[in-house]
């Protein structure tokens, strides 16, 4: 059952950065564009963000249930940005949810549109800066001071490398996205050209993610030297991308955004095969293991029960969810 | 502030800001969806409007108590490390099948919502059910996990760790039922309470409207029922309690000496040092009978723990106080509207009867707080009832003040642009729904 988890833990992962990523970017892309997109991301994100941000709190359950000390550990030396990321969680939604749902258009709106911006920059920099925090190695459980037991840990230029690629990443899959969303001509024009600049800076971004870590003495770039398959998938990631364009500027909708899911799946997949079982490494060189730091059998056997009888009855809804709103847009396109 | 106190305090935020929303996630889709039910079966544009009127209200709560609950799942570990990394693996299987049932609601909500013109009536409103359901299976899973915290099951503990691992007795700990069964009734009473008095407020300034009688009507209704409901629960938790934990009882009845027959102290300010209470009303033996179903039974009092494992009787015995006194005044609200409804045709003209459900709009509410405040704090200072003390489970990072007075403002900040939101939403109703202007004349003597 220890597998079922751990693969249900790597897909919810998968998950969030897709969908709530997507989410999340689309609040970037806005920061970028001011109120021509609104329109367009208010009502592609309105049906689906609270379903597809579910996956995060589906993480932490995973995480505490079956592994309980990467969980405790964690939320020990990471207090402050786990801190940061929920009240970026929190202000991003709820400032979303009232700019949508406020009865009264007035200057209100500047300042949900402001925090809803904001928040989603924060938020998704911070889930970056934990990621890389996670693998740096800087976590001590000697640690004596205060800065040393949970500043340290995460505010390192490496970490903050990973907070800018992790947004940029979101705003790239989000651009992708929004693209076959777009109600008229114009507004795919701009999307198609944020998707090019996120794009680049997705890269750019991923090539100093490797570079930093090489400066602060982690051997990111070798590991994935080393590693074979994780080596491919990078590859394959990056050469796929002029297809990508390719299928964009040929009007396609569907390809590109399987295509761009297809991409994220490579990246994080060589990241966690790379990774595996190391989920927390400490500064002593020691580390927490998704396969030694897990349950109990009994609790693990419980938990995959759950997660396997969930999506059973989860998948079908929100494919339901998905087709329902899908066809929607459609139409808006033809009359258009 | 002291670390420890902080971090109760900051749980004691959260959880009391998500609560709300959690209740009115788990009643308020049923009452749209007899809105939506009405509609169905009469055609009348005005049910059609108040379910979407409805359906706006929940769809911000929700958001909210999406935010705020992943906010506590979080803090669970953040505030809480040591008791997470035992109590994890043992109490985590409620909150996993919870995922499940929150994510249906979200897709539930999401197809109700955005689907009026787009799916067919029926299937539309099954959604609306669902999100209802998925919603009352979610607070059933939260309450069981929190459940085991008062009866723990399910583990040996050995040495400072948890061996023999059965999560499934645990999830279906002694506490459980009582604890979901009260808790269930609660969000149905409070929501339907706090839905009924914003609806007789605003036909006290427009008595004649349809739209706010019938809106008026479904949320009574559905609260008055679960307020008569509840003293029923109450009594089981009760029983419960006085057998699991005499601690937390004596403590809610402020009862300091152990006493055969006991007496019913009811209002009164405890002093805990002198071990009495101030200006209470006692009616002997009725404690007994509350507690043991017996008016000669013994009740055991705070006397039989040592004092490193009493919990704090002034805020317990208070909050019990409140939470039953408005539950009563509800239940008697209830019983008045089922009883005059029957022999006075027009009550919901009166302007008597919309004052008292008006004056009534946050009782149900205050009583799920100060119930809370009852069962977390009677505990103490146990954060595994028996096992685990709170001041161990607390987090070794420092300055927790810091992020309590974040927490709280951001909260704080949230509730007052909610009611001003609400505000707004009720402002603009004449304008979105036709019917909301719909007026009946008819002379009430």
């Amino acid at each position: 059952m220890l597998l079922v988890v751990i693969l249900f833990l790597a897909l919810s992962l998968l998950a969030y950065v897709l969908f709530g990523g997507a989410d999340f970017g689309a609040g970037i892309i806005e920061v970028f564009s001011g109120r021509i997109t609104r329109k367009t991301i208010t009502h592609a994100i309105a049906p689906v963000w609270e379903a597809n941000h579910i996956w995060l709190i589906l993480i932490v359950v995973i995480l505490f249930m079956g592994f309980p000390l990467i969980y405790a550990q964690m939320s020990l030396y990471l207090h402050i940005p786990l801190v940061v990321l929920l009240l970026g969680v929190v202000l991003r939604g709820t400032a979303f949810t009232f700019r949508h749902y406020d009865a009264i258009q007035d200057r209100s709106q500047i300042y949900y549109s402001f925090v809803f911006k904001l928040s989603s920059l924060v938020a998704p920099f911070f889930l970056g800066v934990i990621t890389g925090a996670l693998i740096l190695g800087r976590i001590d459980q000697e640690a004596v001071t205060f800065y040393e037991a949970y500043i340290a840990p995460w505010f390192h230029g490496f970490s903050f490398v990973m907070g800018v690629f992790t947004c940029c990443l979101f705003a790239f899959l989000a651009a992708i996205y929004l693209v076959g969303e777009a109600e008229t001509q114009a507004i795919k024009a701009h999307f198609l050209r944020i998707a090019r600049n996120a794009n680049i800076a997705t890269v750019l971004a991923g090539g100093a993610v490797f570079l930093v870590a090489e400066w602060s003495g982690l051997p990111l770039g070798r590991m994935f030297w080393h590693s074979t398959a994780a080596f491919i998938a990078v590859v394959t990631a990056t050469l796929s991308l002029p297809v990508l364009w390719w299928s964009l500027l040929k009007e396609q909708v569907v390809f590109p955004r399987l295509l761009a899911g297809f991409q994220t799946l490579l990246i994080l997949g060589a990241w966690f095969w790379e990774q595996f079982p190391v989920f927390l490494q400490y500064a002593d060189g020691t580390y927490l293991s998704l396969v030694e730091h897990a349950a109990p059998e009994a609790t693990l056997r419980q938990l995959g029960l759950a997660l396997i009888v969930g999506s059973l009855l989860i998948l079908p809804g929100l494919f339901y969810l998905m087709k329902t709103f899908k066809a929607k847009r459609t139409v808006i396109k033809d009359r258009a | 502030m002291e670390d420890l106190l902080a971090a109760r305090m900051q749980m004691a935020v959260s959880l009391g800001f998500h609560i709300i929303f959690s209740c009115i996630g788990m009643a308020m889709p049923f009452l749209m969806a007899i809105s939506g039910y009405k509609y169905l079966q009469t055609r009348q544009q005005v049910y059609k409007d108040l379910t979407k009127a409805w359906s706006v209200g929940v769809a911000i709560f929700f958001a909210v108590g999406a935010v705020s609950g992943t906010v506590l799942s979080f803090e669970l570990g953040l505030l809480w490390p040591t008791f997470m990394a035992h109590a994890g693996p043992i109490f985590g299987m409620p909150f996993s099948w919870e995922g499940t049932a929150f994510f249906i609601e979200a897709i539930a909500l999401g197809l109700f919502l955005y689907g009026w013109d787009r799916l067919h009536p029926w299937v539309h409103w099954s959604a609306g059910v669902v999100v209802g359901l998925s919603g009352v299976a979610s607070g059933i899973f939260v309450v069981a996990a929190n459940g085991w915290m008062n009866a723990p099951a399910g583990f040996d503990w050995v040495n400072g760790q948890a061996e023999n691992i059965d999560p499934v007795a645990a999830m279906f700990n002694d506490a459980w039922f009582s604890q979901a069964l009260h808790m269930t009734l609660a969000a149905f009473v409070a929501t339907g309470f706090a839905v009924a008095g914003l609806h007789a407020i605003l036909l006290l300034k427009n008595r004649d409207n349809i739209f706010h009688r019938k809106a008026l009507r479904i949320a009574l209704t559905v609260g008055a029922v679960a307020a008569l409901l509840q003293p029923l629960s109450g009594d089981i938790s009760a029983k419960d309690v006085a057998e699991r934990q005499p601690a937390k009882l004596a403590a809610m009845e402020a009862h300091f000496e152990t006493s055969q027959p006991a007496p019913l102290v009811l209002g009164g300010l405890p002093d805990e040092d002198k071990k009495v209470v101030n200006y209470a009303i006692r009616i002997p033996g009725m404690l007994s009978f509350l507690a043991h179903g017996d008016f000669k039974a013994k009740v055991t009092g705070l006397d039989a723990f040592p004092p490193e494992e009493q919990p704090p009787v002034l805020v317990t015995h208070i909050a019990f106080q409140v939470m039953v006194l408005s539950g009563m005044l509800m239940a008697a609200i209830g019983l008045l509207y089922f009883l005059l409804s029957w022999r006075l045709p027009h009550l919901l003209r009166r302007n008597w009867f919309l004052w008292i459900v008006a004056l009534a709009t946050p009782l149900g509410f205050i009583a799920v707080e100060a119930g809370w405040t009852v069962t977390e704090v009677g505990r103490q200072p146990w954060i595994i009832y028996g096992i685990m003390r709170t001041s161990d489970a607390v987090t070794a990072m420092p300055g927790l003040a810091v992020s309590f007075y974040l927490f709280t403002g951001v909260y704080l900040l949230l509730a007052l642009i909610l009611v001003w939101l609400m505000k707004r939403q009720i402002s603009t109703l004449p304008e979105k729904y036709p019917s909301a202007n719909l007026k009946e004349y008819v002379t009430v003597h």
